[in-house]
């Protein structure tokens, strides 16, 4: 289990342009699998174009408790790239403004920015919909100055997006580092308390599966039936939904499947996978993401990928939203991830 | 030509079957993809059942094929393991029960 960043360990594969170097060879360069651009002409969605735009997603830095083997952040204690105020005040300007109808604040461990509190706050003020913040569960148990986590969500209505690998302790163990799953199950439990996950309650829960390691997730109705009787029966926890989420070949999850010559296989089951009523809905047509220093991005991946949005607007405090709809949306290889299958997004499956 | 029987990366090629006769290889395929939709069994006690018989007919695409199967439908080892078990009793089965035979024989051509 590895306890730095791919950054911290100077690795090859923290450089963003190597990544998609790699992307962009072997398999691909000579033909033996179509790029992504030649896969989405051949259904006629080339170039891809954004539809009206319905979330923001923010990155309030890399910086986490955990360093999770998949992780496409590469994050990680050692990272120290944290969103100051100053550009969460442009973004509470944008949010004011925005026709999106969620706010979705990721990480990192989000709670882990100093102004996470101050932020929200403020920006439940602005009276978005839907607020998410994707919470890895460890950090509620992480220390004593997150304890209050559940009652400051419940506060402000936020809805919670958990990762949750597995049922089973060696799996998410195996994955997200040791101790995880037994401070998981608690903050489940102590979010089942306040009312989250329960049936019917307006307290949204809602978990996250990754596959742990080089395959695609299985259907997600199926998964979800199957994590909801495993945690009812073993530990009582109740939850709204799952989302089974692609690894998409970036970052430490690309590492891995280099590491462990799976890389080619893995790339092949993408592309077989393919599914052209994937493409329609993926999570860049309607998602836009700001990194933790204000720069805009078709999706969180692009985003560590160093893939800035192709249009003139490319930061924050010059945001104008009908300049950036009218954009083409950046892609690689990596793509593949979210047009597999039933597809894959920050909200589970597309198609 | 590769110098080995088994190639991993042969199994993608397995569609490829179909090109050699049209007819026979799709109505294979349809019939294996109509084989292993949730019917009386649920697609997971399928895929289960196709793990032990990859096992008991030692096929190594197979093998692989249903191991990642298994793990995209969050069947743990455990479970895996006990399938293989339950291939191998029914193998190791087949050869024991013809101890019958031997032993009827023994007995007929025995004084």
């Amino acid at each position: 289990m590895a306890t730095k960043s791919l950054k911290k360990r100077e690795s090859e594969l923290a450089n963003a342009q190597r990544q998609l170097e790699l992307l962009s060879n072997g398999i691909f360069a000579d033909g033996e699998l179509p790029t992504f651009a030649d896969k989405i002409k051949g259904v006629g969605h080339f170039p891809l174009r954004p539809n009206k735009l319905e979330i923001l997603q923010i990155n309030v830095g890399y910086m986490c408790n955990q360093v999770c083997e998949h992780c496409h952040v590469d994050a990680g204690p050692d990272r120290k790239e944290i969103m100051t105020r100053e550009t969460m005040q442009q973004c509470l300007e944008v949010i004011r403004n925005t026709g999106a109808h969620t706010l979705d604040l990721t990480g990192g461990a989000p709670e882990m920015n100093p102004d996470f509190r101050w932020f929200v706050e403020e920006a439940a003020k602005a009276g978005i919909k839907d607020f998410i913040v994707r919470s890895n569960l460890t950090i509620i148990r992480a220390n004593k100055k997150y304890y209050d986590l559940p009652d400051f969500f419940k506060k402000h209505n936020i809805h919670v997006v958990s990762s949750m690998p597995h049922w089973t302790r060696g799996k998410t163990d195996k994955q997200r580092g040791d101790g995880v799953f037994d401070k998981s199950i608690k903050a489940l439990q102590e979010l089942n308390d306040r009312g989250y996950g329960m049936p019917d309650s307006s307290l949204r829960l809602d978990l996250v599966y990754n596959p742990s390691g080089a395959f695609l997730p299985g259907d997600q109705a199926s998964m979800e039936k199957d994590f909801k009787k495993a945690l009812m029966e073993d530990f009582g926890i109740q939850f709204h939904n799952l989302f089974a989420i692609t690894n998409l070949p970036i970052s430490r999850f690309l590492d891995y499947l280099i590491a462990s010559d799976n890389y080619e296989d893995y790339m092949y089951q993408l592309v077989e996978a393919f599914n052209p009523a994937a493409v329609a809905n993926v999570m860049c047509t309607n998602t836009l993401s700001i990194s933790w220093d204000g720069y805009l991005y078709d999706c969180d991946f692009n985003q560590m990928l160093g893939l800035p949005v192709n249009s003139k607007v490319k930061h924050i405090s010059e945001y104008n939203e009908d300049l950036l709809q009218n954009r083409n949306i950046v892609i690689s290889q990596h793509c593949y991830g979210c047009t597999a299958g039933a597809g894959s997004s920050c909200q589970g499956t597309v198609a | 030509m590769a110098n080995a029987y088994y190639d991993p990366a042969d199994l993608r090629k397995f569609g490829k079957i179909t090109e050699w006769s049209e007819e026979l290889g799709t109505k294979f395929f349809d019939y294996y993809g109509k084989v292993f939709e949730e019917g009386a069994l649920s697609a997971r006690e399928k895929s289960l059942i196709a793990l032990a018989v990859s096992h008991v007919v030692k096929c190594p695409y197979c093998i692989d094929a249903y191991t990642k199967d298994g793990l995209q439908r969050g069947i743990t080892k455990e479970e895996m393991m006990e399938a293989v078990h339950a291939g191998a009793a029914i193998e190791s089965g087949a050869t024991l029960v013809h101890g019958v035979q031997m032993m009827n024989k023994y007995n007929k051509l025995s004084m």
